[in-house]
């Protein structure tokens, strides 16, 4: 195994034990999603994008739009990590007076848009790329959707309008757990066929295995493929990803484990922890 | 009128919901992936053919409800009170009032009871949005009974509804299912001061009652459910009576409670008016109950702050 991608797994180990304590910590939030977008987001944050978190508001530096802003711990986590702000200021989460509210705002340093009502990150990038566009900036924009969340008629909108503006600079993800609150997506309101579609708005789409750190960066670097058209990526992951009885079970979209399920699920991330170490 | 019962009104509107199904087969229920929080998966169980799931899509699921009240169905929609108030605030106005179509909206988790999740999980709007709309009711229920009450009394109203309810166990205020519309409840009577609420936050209004009460200040305390229509003249004889109304309500200052009941004191029997609620911002973020300590709207906060409003008009500021 590569040193650098060693060292990216060990973080997503890491970030979900951070998140689970935050939600733990709180009583509240949102257990599934934010477990199964970490390595989406470890590979965005500390493998691709142009950034520098101590000076949060560089002009050129990339942007990232967390559209499924209820998966708010790992993303804190990841920028807490990063040094945008204290770690130990997670310890605050969701609690009374906090910045760092449940879900994402504009007072956390590196959040650039406040997000968790579903299907409004998308048209924000299409703006943010446009406006790159017309200042001829370098900068890509990323904005991380639900699968569920494509159900909102908001999405489709600004997909559309994304591929009649040609913008190659702007990458949509798709964290495709095949699950929302109240059960499979495929049940709920089927999404499929999802490349079809997309194609269709005239986006060019990829699959990733949504947990291969390395595939996603890879991925993410070697865009876009083609110019003059925006980007999907739909991600394939596994809802709750890392903790086994959490991993694609509807009722963990926002359960907040007890005493007990807390202790057994950091058990089971200091094992990988440990797994990781003995692969020398 | 105990705290140790309490229930979430999301419980009994939905038993409302399926004693009305089972005689009543024209009765719908439209959600939007909400049907957990609205409490209303047994429905979904009971009925599945009468229970439809669009996803998350609260703007279709609007104007889907509109499209089977017009073929002759009864439909209620429900899911969280953030969304449809704002989201699908067009569809409500053009497909469902405007049109007039037969739809009741239940927004449940209202105002700040989703805590810390914050403002793009709050509705603290609504009331103001939803009375600016012309032919559609706008309802907050103070505790599960009048919720229950709520339901069966509107089904039989052929006119939109809003119907605003919270999402944690609340304490009874009511003993009795009790609900008719234009209509206040008097809960407390006292010629000091009139206290005026609606919805969940009734509840901290009767205890600062208690509290004031000990203080030698006796209140005439209103629940006002029906935020609109509006019972006038409960109001007015009200303020006759006492000469100074508060207003208290879950919602922001501006559009709410307060001002309906301003504009109607205004017109027709002017007295100082206080309108509590929440500041002209987005909340800090806490728990419900946390929320409501900061701004001083909990019991103590609103006995606080009528004692305050009553030296002011005694001693001037
Ligand atoms: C506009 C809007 N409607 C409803 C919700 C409530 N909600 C929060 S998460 C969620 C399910 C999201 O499912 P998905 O997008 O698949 O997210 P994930 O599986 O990654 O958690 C819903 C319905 C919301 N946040 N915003
Ligand atoms: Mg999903």
């Amino acid at each position: 195994m590569m040193e650098q991608t060693k060292i990216l797994k060990k973080k997503a180990i890491q970030i979900r034990k951070t998140a689970l304590q935050m939600i733990y910590n709180a009583k509240s939030g949102h257990t599934g999603g934010s477990l199964s977008c970490v390595e989406i987001l470890v590979a965005l944050f500390y493998g691709v994008m142009k950034m520098d978190p101590k000076n949060p508001k560089l002009p050129d530096r990339d942007r990232f739009v967390m559209s499924k802003g209820h998966s708010v711990e790992s993303y804190y986590a990841v920028l807490a990590d990063l040094g945008f702000f204290p770690v130990s200021d997670l310890e605050s989460y969701c609690q009374f007076g906090s910045y760092l509210t449940g879900h994402p705002t504009t007072k956390v340093p590196g959040v650039e848009v406040n997000t968790g009502a579903l299907g409004h990150g998308l048209a924000v990038g299409v703006g943010m790329a446009i406006a790159a566009k017309i200042d001829s900036a370098g900068y890509k924009v990323y904005v991380l959707m639900g699968d569920g969340e494509l159900d909102e008629g908001s999405v489709w909108e600004a997909a559309q309008i994304a591929a009649h503006y040609g913008l190659d600079n702007l990458v949509g993800i798709v964290d495709r757990n095949k699950l929302q609150i109240s059960g499979r997506t495929e049940e709920i309101l089927r999404l499929e066929n999802l490349e079809q579609k997309w194609t269709a708005f005239g986006w060019r789409v990829i699959h990733v295995d949504g947990h291969d750190i390395e595939k996603l960066i890879n991925t993410f670097k070697g865009l876009p493929v083609e110019r003059g058209k925006p980007h999907l990526v739909i991600a394939h992951t596994i809802k709750g990803r890392g903790v086994s009885f959490i991993e694609n079970n509807k009722d963990w979209h926002h359960k907040v484990p007890n005493d007990e399920e807390f202790r057994m699920a950091m058990m089971e991330l200091d094992e990988k922890l440990k797994e990781l170490d003995a692969h020398e | 009128m105990s705290e140790k019962s309490k229930m979430a009104s999301r419980q009994m509107v939905a038993q409302a919901l399926m004693e009305l199904a089972r005689e009543d087969e024209t009765i719908v229920v439209v959600t939007s992936d909400a049907r957990g929080s609205a409490a209303i998966t047994e429905f979904f169980e009971s009925f599945p053919e009468r229970a439809i799931e669009v996803g998350i899509a609260e703007q279709s699921a609007i104007g889907i409800a509109a499209g089977l009240s017009l073929c002759g169905k009864k439909s209620f929609v429900l899911g969280p009170a953030c969304f449809y108030s704002a989201r699908a605030f067009e569809q409500v106005k053009n497909d469902v009032a405007y049109t007039g179509a037969n739809v009741k909206i239940i927004g449940v988790s209202g105002g700040v009871s989703y805590g810390p999740l914050g403002s793009t999980h709050h509705s603290l709007h609504d009331i103001a949005a939803f009375r600016a709309i012309p032919n559609i009711d706008v309802i907050l229920p103070c505790d599960a009974n009048q919720a229950y009450a709520v339901v069966k009394y509107v089904v039989n109203r052929e006119r939109p509804a809003y119907i605003r309810i919270g999402r944690n166990p609340i304490p009874f205020v009511h003993d009795q299912p009790c609900f008719e519309i234009a209509k206040g409840y008097v809960l407390r009577n006292g010629s000091d001061v009139t206290i005026i609420a609606c919805g969940e936050i009734v509840w901290h209004a009767l205890k600062a009652c208690e509290i004031l009460s000990k203080e030698g200040i006796e209140v005439t305390l209103i629940d006002m459910p029906s935020v609109k229509p509006i019972d006038e003249e409960i109001i007015i004889n009200s303020a006759r009576n006492t000469g100074k109304v508060v207003t208290v309500e879950e919602h922001s200052v501006h559009g709410g409670l307060g001002e309906a009941v301003s504009a109607i004191l205004g017109k027709n029997f002017p007295v100082p008016i206080e309108i509590l609620g929440i500041p002209d911002e987005f909340p800090v973020t806490g728990r419900q109950e946390e929320v409501f300590s900061h701004y001083g709207l909990d019991s103590v906060g609103i006995a606080t702050r009528v004692q305050a409003f009553l030296r002011r008009l005694t001693h001037g500021r």
